[in-house]
């Protein structure tokens, strides 16, 4: 059974002040199963993270089904599923990781990646959040020099890795990477690609959307592209 | 938040909501048959044929153990109304309010006697103000002002009092040289955590927060919004946020409702309504973020 199966997914966006409806993603379908990595390319506006945000359920979906073997509710369509639902879904089962940093202001690097380890596992502790949370800083390469400072500052490669430590922490059954390389220089890229063969190796299922594949070669199980809303 | 969840899980992900809001209404005026039925013709939220003001029509929310819900909107639109009518500092028109923590939600809490409304608001709702002026007494000072709100939830113990009063002043930052300071004398921002500490000193199982960041500097704002967060992770409060700032929705609120006219017109996940909003509405405002 995959962990994860997409059956037509359809998704538009109404624009009322224009009075014109987008098509974002069409009769788009894929399964994955666990342990496995799905690449997902695709031009920018050719549909690919409206069907990320589908399935995070950021964006509405319309038609078709997102089938999720969900730990808790058995097999369960986001299309459907309660808000209440999505809710501990994120925090316990699904990962979403963007190059993008959303975090309170003023909070340490450590204190955030710590904030994200009690959300999902806070019975257990502070002692062994804390314990966690530097063993997945080091893990990502954020070497404990980074852990006081507030990461306004940093590269966006750190702020990655930082993300990604944050969504790594709560042991996601599902990995949603939105673009983790956009932006980023090629020595930076080619990090980011070492960091996903050293989850994959892990055993985490991932769905990514990339701009060009190239620097995932070899790493995809599937890979499909994308072409005005359609897969190509 | 952790427990929570489990319970949620438990009762397959549809566990019960600790406040519970069915049609509220609130109108000032007696209205006419023109701005009465369901669907009145009219924009806006005054009758053009009888100068009602209906400054909430038929809203609805729930909000689950753990969760924040946020509510945004234009001036106007309702949303402290709405606050005020679950606080009872209005009186609502119409419809059903109930809180599981006092009953397990078995009464309308608007139908309740004054005095039942009076435990209510004591043990089961801790209510921020925008203005610090209307929930603390300026001139007394802030371990009193506690102390007040926990002799009205039944504490008699002056030591207990002091004690947890000390302590949660010291955990909004208060610094305890100040704990006999009357608020009258701190800044804005002392002045909105003393307000946080009070409604937190009967440990409330609901916290009310009605614009508790706006007119606060970015610093101060920051803590207090850190503050919220570690108040939802360490006691597991359920909150309902009214702001009309939505960098500060988006921080906090699991859930959000928008309001306009008096009406919720869209509600859903807090990134959802700010990256997909449905509603014309909704698309405006959220295009307004800076």
């Amino acid at each position: 059974m995959a962990l994860l199966s997409i059956e037509g997914l359809s998704k538009s966006f109404t624009l009322h002040h224009a009075n014109r409806r987008i098509q974002g993603c069409r009769d788009v379908s894929f399964s994955v199963e666990e342990g496995e990595f799905v690449g997902i390319t695709g031009k920018s506006g050719s549909g690919k993270s409206t069907i990320l945000r589908c399935i995070w359920r950021t964006n509405v979906p319309e038609e078709g089904r997102i089938l999720y073997d969900s730990a808790r509710f058995g097999m369960l369509d986001l299309m459907t599923a309660t808000q209440r639902q999505v809710v501990y879904l994120r925090r316990y089962e699904l990962g979403y990781v963007s190059q993008f940093l959303s975090a309170l202001p003023r909070q340490t690097a450590f204190d955030i990646v710590l904030r994200s380890a009690l959300d999902a596992h806070g019975a257990s502790g502070e002692g062994p959040a804390r314990r966690e949370t530097e063993r997945m800083l080091r893990h990502f390469g954020l070497g404990e020099e980074l852990w006081g400072i507030y990461p306004r500052t940093f590269s966006g490669g750190e702020k990655l890795r930082l993300n990604i430590a944050c969504a790594m922490i709560k042991r996601p059954r599902l990995l949603l990477l939105d673009e983790p390389t956009a932006s980023l220089d090629n020595a930076s890229k080619l990090k980011v690609r070492a960091l996903i063969e050293q989850l994959k190796g892990e055993g985490t299922t991932m769905v990514g959307i990339f701009h060009d594949l190239e620097f995932m070669e070899g790493l995809c199980d599937h890979e499909f592209n994308m072409q005005e809303g359609m897969m190509a | 938040m952790a427990e929570a969840l489990t319970a949620c899980v438990a009762a397959g992900g549809e566990d019960a909501p600790q406040l519970e809001v069915r049609d509220l209404s609130l109108r000032f005026g007696r209205g006419c048959p023109a701005c009465l039925r369901e669907a009145p013709a009219f924009e806006g939220n005054v009758c053009p044929a009888c100068g009602t003001v209906h400054a909430v029509r038929a809203a609805s929310l729930e909000v689950y153990p753990g969760e924040i819900v946020g509510i945004v909107g234009e001036s106007g639109s309702g949303k402290s109304s709405l606050m005020r009518c679950v606080y009872f500092d209005e009186q609502a028109t119409g419809g059903d309010v109930r809180a599981r923590p006092f009953d397990g939600g078995e009464r309308n809490l608007l139908d309740l006697s004054p005095q039942r409304k009076r435990a209510v608001r004591n043990q089961v709702f801790g209510m921020v103000y925008q203005n610090p002026h209307l929930g603390l007494r300026m001139g007394f000072s802030s371990l009193s002002n506690i102390a007040e709100a926990m002799i009205a939830s039944g504490e008699r113990n002056v030591g207990v009092m002091r004690a947890r009063g000390e302590g949660l002043l010291e955990r909004v930052s208060i610094p305890l040289a100040r704990a006999t300071c009357p608020p009258r004398v701190f800044s804005g921002g002392m002045q909105q955590r003393v307000q946080i500490a009070k409604a937190l000193s009967a440990n409330p199982p609901i916290l009310l927060l009605d614009e508790v960041t706006t007119g606060l500097d970015l610093s101060v704002q920051a803590a207090v919004l850190d503050l919220i967060l570690d108040i939802r992770r360490s006691s597991n409060v359920s909150m309902l946020v009214v702001s009309h700032d939505l960098g500060v929705i988006r921080m906090l609120a699991d859930r959000t409702l928008v309001m306009l006219s008096g009406r919720v017109v869209e509600q859903g996940l807090t990134d959802q309504i700010l990256e997909d909003p449905q509603h014309p509405y909704t698309q405006k405002l959220v295009s307004s973020l800076l």
